[in-house]
């Protein structure tokens, strides 16, 4: 029983029966989401299907499996860019792309690539290094909607300007709007680009290890998880990371709460570049 | 003003700054004690690549840790942590930071409103919160958060903010306990830092 709770013990409780639900109805598990971003994105939500308690979502979640999946949808609003934080761009081009040039065939994984702009932005890399068509490319999300806009690469023309202005700081040299089609108020990728790219859904928290990975890059998509998920995650990673290959995580994101930092050594710790021991 | 009721000891004091935040930080920070026992958590509105000149700047007058904050830090007394460019900063159960890249509220990420919201769940009656000088309305609904769920909310005297917009803005929601000046905060958080 709960002693006198207080306004913020009562939505937690509610917030608990709600993942609970949702996680019976249809399998999803966000019990060790970061909550005070999940509090945000159930608020919100309440807001506009117009319900005033946490726990007024469990019918209509339990009910109405079309509003379920437009929660889902909605937790991933994100807003992701091309080449963001350029100086990672830089030294993976630096630093790790000449040491993935020494191999026959190269895999690299995008895990939570959102709507796609990280994916070209490296394929670009690839191909300005020539090596794209000796890579495979894995591009996954578990949100589908993302994964679909991710496939398309169609992004509003308004954007640009700080895609060219982040690639240029990422040391590269050629025209970026080379890369794509410009229409009316969007952009649409080359083709070639995504001639390598697979994608796919897959989630972090329920699906298993993606074999043999030259380079994982997982940038911001671990700030969405406590750290106990974090840990499961980051060892999921590791897993699927062939001896000597490379993570890359996001800026301002942490591995110190996992056990895999054993096994990785610093490419650039500042820039949250790592490379998998021997084994 | 001489000395304000608090119900109860804080846990944590959250501050929200804009346009002419740096001043108004800069001042606070080096009025604080080095056995302040709170921690403070930051949202300044900044530039994107423009954490690092705020930080430098911010640390040289403090006695206390100052650090960019990054995601699932443990939040400690007596440490100032700041919201990192192009990021929401928000505070956890476990007492941690998170992070994360939602989009922009009230025009801003980081944005004050999401730290304020955030940290009202966690520290409820235990937190204090501030607004400071500023050009737009971001912190109101935090504030407004705030004292629903308990806490004490400060707000920088409009005449005497650098701009007096952003603690307006707050002002209006009805929700703010006590209107100070700079110096009126500076020796607020002296008493309940002690
Ligand atoms: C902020 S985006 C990152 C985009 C890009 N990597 C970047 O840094 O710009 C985070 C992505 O993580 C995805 N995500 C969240 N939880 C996930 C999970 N359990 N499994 C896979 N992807 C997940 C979200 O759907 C979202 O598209």
């Amino acid at each position: 029983m709960m002693e006198n709770g207080s306004v913020a013990d009562l939505e937690r409780l509610e917030l608990d029966l709600l993942l609970d639900a949702v996680k019976t109805r249809y399998g999803y598990d966000f019990h060790d989401y970061a909550k005070a971003s999940m509090i945000r994105r159930v608020r919100k939500y309440m807001d506009k299907v117009g319900i005033d308690y946490v726990s007024g979502l469990i019918p209509l979640f339990l009910h109405d499996d079309r509003a379920f999946h437009r929660f889902v949808k909605s937790l991933a609003v994100v807003v992701t860019e091309m080449f963001r934080d350029p100086d990672v761009f830089k030294v993976l081009r630096e630093e790790v792309i000449p040491v993935l040039k020494t191999y026959p065939f190269i895999k690299i994984w995008h895990a939570g690539c959102a709507s796609g702009q990280e994916v070209y932005s490296m394929a670009i890399l690839l191909e300005e290094e020539g090596i794209l068509d000796r890579c495979q490319i894995y591009a996954t999300d578990f949100n589908d909607g993302a994964l679909k806009l991710a496939k398309n690469g169609i992004y509003p023309a308004q954007d640009i300007s700080r895609y060219e202005n982040n690639y240029r700081l990422a040391g590269g040299k050629a025209q970026l709007g080379d890369y794509w089609v410009s229409r009316y108020d969007s952009i649409k990728i080359n083709r070639r680009l995504a001639e390598r790219v697979t994608f796919a859904n897959h989630n972090l928290v329920t699906d298993g290890v993606f074999g043999e990975m030259n380079l994982v890059m997982c940038r911001n998509v671990l700030i969405y998880f406590n750290e106990q998920l974090q840990d499961r995650a980051l060892t999921l990673i590791n897993d699927s990371l062939c001896p000597r290959g490379f993570l890359c995580i996001g800026r301002r994101e942490n591995l110190k709460f996992s056990q895999i930092r054993n096994h990785l050594e610093d490419v650039s710790n500042r820039l949250r570049i790592y490379r998998k021991l021997g084994s | 003003m001489s000395s304000v009721a608090v119900e109860k000891k804080p846990r944590a004091v959250v501050l929200g700054a804009s346009a002419g935040g740096i001043n108004a930080l800069g001042f606070l920070f080096s009025e604080l004690r080095e056995d302040f026992s709170l921690p403070i958590l930051v949202t300044k509105h900044v530039g994107l690549n423009d954490d690092r000149g705020m930080l430098r700047v911010l640390a040289r007058q403090s006695v206390l840790p100052v650090r960019v904050a990054k995601d699932k830090y443990r939040i400690q007394a007596g440490a100032i942590y700041l919201a990192p460019a192009d990021y929401h900063m928000l505070v956890e159960g476990q007492g941690v930071i998170s992070l994360n890249l939602e989009e922009p509220v009230a025009h801003s990420r980081p944005s004050i409103d999401v730290l304020f919201q955030s940290a009202a769940r966690v520290y409820g009656q235990e937190l204090v919160a501030v607004v400071l000088t500023g050009a737009n309305r971001d912190g109101a609904d935090g504030i407004r958060t705030v004292k629903h769920f308990g806490g004490t909310t400060v707000a920088q005297c409009p005449e005497n903010a650098e701009i007096g917009l952003m603690p307006r803005a707050s002002l209006d929601t009805g929700c703010v306990d006590y209107l100070m000046t700079l110096e009126e905060i500076s020796a607020f958080l002296d008493q309940i830092g002690a």
